[in-house]
């Protein structure tokens, strides 16, 4: 008898790790960069081509980044939800940009020229904010998504939590439901503004 | 159920054979830039392809960015490219990736507390397993040897009558 309840309890250890792994999320890799300091960049602002933008002139401050492109479905999901909380909440939010032409997937780049990537890239972006409502304090444009790739982005929109002193304090991938905001992000928010 | 199976497989089939449209089975090989880039400095190339089967896509997560075609696995390419030109060694070339994506870009986790039990677990449960079997057979002799004593007199008379009983006349 003794025997019996040893093979069902493996069987039930078995079930439970398995449980567990098929209940997290493939999707949801750590971010190496939590804790470390944002990586720099230095981009054009969309409402001011002429100017640029970069974590250094955020420092001292606590601020979002969050990644978009108008050719993302689900940045079209998570919208409504910045611009709610650009309303309601004094955080800078900054947009970036990422591979707005390139990403695109319906235009050959091999035949088209930097200039050009970079007028349309600006006028796509521009007419979206028109379109959706902006909630971005400023929007950084990350044409060739080589910023991108320094902040790990695998997948739009994600959104980054840095502190006053410049480093990632949190990463979200994924569209950003009233839940995450209201359950991680909002207390994170008022823990580093303190 | 035989035919669904059949299909499957014949889809399966399908989709490794080399040079079909799927993004999936697109082979590394049958992009026309790598080609082109290939041809030009043929050493370069395939320290890149080396590295690329080493590097896992993040966005098509069962896949290397050799293998995968998305976006983001040819802007890593490039990267990887850019680096190797720049004459970055193999070990600079996967830090910039681990610094970014993490040790989940990597296809062989390196050996650490965290993943202890993904690389420890299955030689566990090998060992787990033989202890397991050793113990039973140990207890099968000692029961075989249990049982195979010689007949006590009280059975071997008894054994005598039965035979006797059973012996045709």
């Amino acid at each position: 008898m003794n025997r019996y309840y040893w093979i069902l309890g493996a069987f039930a250890a078995l079930v439970a790790l398995l449980a567990i792994g098929l209940n997290l999320n493939p999707r949801d890799v750590p971010s190496p960069l939590v804790g470390k300091p944002a990586p720099a960049f230095n981009l054009n602002v969309l409402a001011k081509p002429e100017t640029t933008l970069g974590p250094k002139e955020m420092q001292g401050k606590v601020w979002l980044l969050n990644v978009w492109a108008s050719w993302c479905v689900s940045c079209r999901q998570e919208h409504p939800v910045l611009v709610e909380f650009s309303k309601k909440v004094n955080v800078p939010l900054i947009g970036l940009n990422y591979k707005e032409v390139r990403g695109d997937g319906g235009f050959d780049m091999s035949k088209m020229a930097a200039d050009e990537e970079k007028k349309l890239a600006f006028e796509r972006a521009n007419k979206w904010l028109a379109d959706h409502g902006d909630p971005y304090t400023l929007t950084v444009m990350d044409l060739d998504g080589r910023v991108g790739i320094d902040y790990g982005v695998y997948g739009v929109p994600e959104t980054y939590v840095i502190d006053k002193a410049g480093l990632i304090r949190m990463k979200h991938t994924g569209p950003i439901t009233p839940e995450v905001l209201g359950k991680k992000i909002m207390p994170l928010l008022a823990e580093l503004n303190k | 159920m035989k035919r669904l199976l059949t299909l499957v497989f014949a889809l399966f089939i399908a989709s490794t054979a080399p040079g079909t449209k799927y993004p999936w089975g697109a082979a590394f090989a049958m992009d026309s830039a790598t080609e082109a880039a290939l041809a030009a400095d043929p050493v370069a190339e395939k320290r890149l392809q080396k590295l690329s089967e080493e590097l896992r896509c993040l966005v098509c997560q069962n896949q290397t960015i050799a293998d995968s075609n998305a976006e983001l696995a040819q802007d890593l390419r490039r990267e990887v490219r850019t680096m190797i030109k720049d004459g970055k060694t193999d070990k600079e070339i996967v830090d910039f990736m681990v610094t970014r994506y993490g040790d989940f870009v990597l296809y062989r986790p390196p050996v650490k507390g965290i993943t202890l039990l993904l690389w420890g677990g299955p030689v566990a449960l090998m060992l787990l397993g033989l202890f397991i079997l050793q113990r039973y057979l140990r207890r099968r002799t000692t029961r075989i040897n249990a049982e195979d004593q010689p007949l006590s007199a009280d059975e071997a008379s008894r054994a005598d009558a039965l035979l006797k009983e059973n012996t045709p006349k």
